[in-house]
């Protein structure tokens, strides 16, 4: 944050324009050497700038205590419990989007692992009896031998419509399964607007500490973003957008084979 | 061949053990972060190390380093499937020894492709 931002803050200005009145008055009595005039005016300045400054201090706790109340952050003196904060209930809301996911994953997995050996079965025996067909066609079949296909085709037939039932409602499941994208679509939403919300009132509080800096006269340290590389931050949102990440898969192969592996 | 596959959410582990079950790798371990993996690694049953890098407790790059300093593991194969996708952290990944790094999301015919050619490496 930097304080050089141009005050558009009537009270700031004004008291910037004092300043400089008073600045010039203290230039002149100083020149014609009136001292004590000089130091009345020096203690003047003193007062203006303590004004201004408990003003703006004043309206950052006001503000302050506005967001935190929008936010219905509980206080230590807040008198009705009755509604938890905001900011607990998008961390419950949340804590639900991945109760709901992690189930639907989970559902979709076990629907997934209990399919496919369905599928299997079925391309093994159905692989089987094709070569039996063609032998058949080939006419190289004992009459012995065609008795047991046929009696074999025939388990085959009745296992394959009810595996394919089996298969078809597996199916249906996963498909209901995917559900969870409407509900938690709905409830990301909610968080993201008070996420929103959060973000204007705390860049407001910002904006006013930054003209009780300005008073103040303090400067803030720019607090240097330590690298967290190699920690590890999740996802790319916009990868696109970035130039110091891969794309996908293909980039990281490029990346790797540009240092020679 | 035994594979230790570690992530800390326990669908993905699901997803990769399928995966490497139909790829003809069903002798599988799941860990849910490096300080459970390198224990288990240092049994020395595990042939193959598939890991996630983001995780509580110990991240995969961190295990990939302890697997690389450690003795009887160096050799290791270790494979990383993972989110990240900085480039500073995939130039890391390879500095630290890892032999092939799949972004997620990823697909089937990635992860067999990169699984075959580490193998393929390691047999010539």
């Amino acid at each position: 944050m930097t304080n050089k931002k141009p005050l558009d803050d009537a009270a700031v200005l004004g008291f910037e324009d004092q300043l400089k009145a008073q600045a010039n008055q203290l230039k002149d009595l100083v020149d014609s050497g009136d001292v004590s005039g000089a130091l009345a005016i020096i203690s003047e300045l003193n007062e203006t700038r303590d004004k201004t400054l408990y003003q703006e201090v004043g309206r950052l706790t006001r503000t302050l205590h506005e967001s935190i109340r929008n936010f219905h952050i509980d206080t230590a003196n807040s008198a009705t419990n009755e509604e938890a904060s905001k900011i607990e209930d998008a961390s419950d809301r949340l804590a639900y989007v991945v109760d709901m996911t992690n189930k639907a994953a989970n559902k979709t997995l076990d629907l997934v692992e209990e399919t496919m050996p369905y599928a299997s079965g079925i391309s093994t025996e159905a692989k089987q009896l094709k070569e039996d067909w063609s032998r058949l066609q080939r006419k190289e079949m004992k009459p012995d031998e065609f008795r047991q296909l046929t009696s074999k085709m025939g388990t085959f037939l009745s296992k394959l419509c009810n595996d394919s039932d089996k298969v078809y409602s597996n199916l249906s499941d996963i498909l209901l399964a995917q559900d969870f994208q409407d509900l938690t679509g709905q409830v990301i939403n909610r968080v993201t607007t008070l996420v929103k919300d959060v973000e204007e009132n705390l860049v407001k509080l910002v904006t006013m500490a930054g003209k009780v800096d300005q008073m103040t006269g303090n400067v803030q340290q720019e607090v240097k973003q330590q690298e967290t590389n190699m920690k590890g931050e999740g996802p790319q949102i916009h990868a696109e957008a970035r130039d110091d990440v891969v794309s996908g898969q293909d980039d990281v192969d490029d990346l790797l084979s540009s240092l020679g592996f | 061949m035994k594979i230790l596959v570690v992530d800390d959410f326990s669908t993905m582990r699901r997803i990769i053990k399928n995966l490497l079950r139909d790829l003809g790798f069903a002798n599988t371990d799941e860990a849910d972060d490096g300080n459970t993996a390198l224990p288990m690694l240092q049994t020395g049953k595990y042939d193959f190390l598939v890991t996630d890098w983001n995780m509580p407790g110990m991240t995969g790059i961190d295990l990939l380093r302890n697997v690389r300093a450690d003795e009887s593991l160096k050799t290791l194969p270790v494979l990383m499937v993972t989110a990240e996708a900085k480039r500073d952290q995939i130039v890391a990944a390879a500095q630290a020894g890892v032999n092939g790094y799949v972004v997620k999301p990823f697909t089937a015919a990635v992860l067999k492709e990169k699984i075959d050619k580490i193998f393929e490496r390691i047999d010539s």
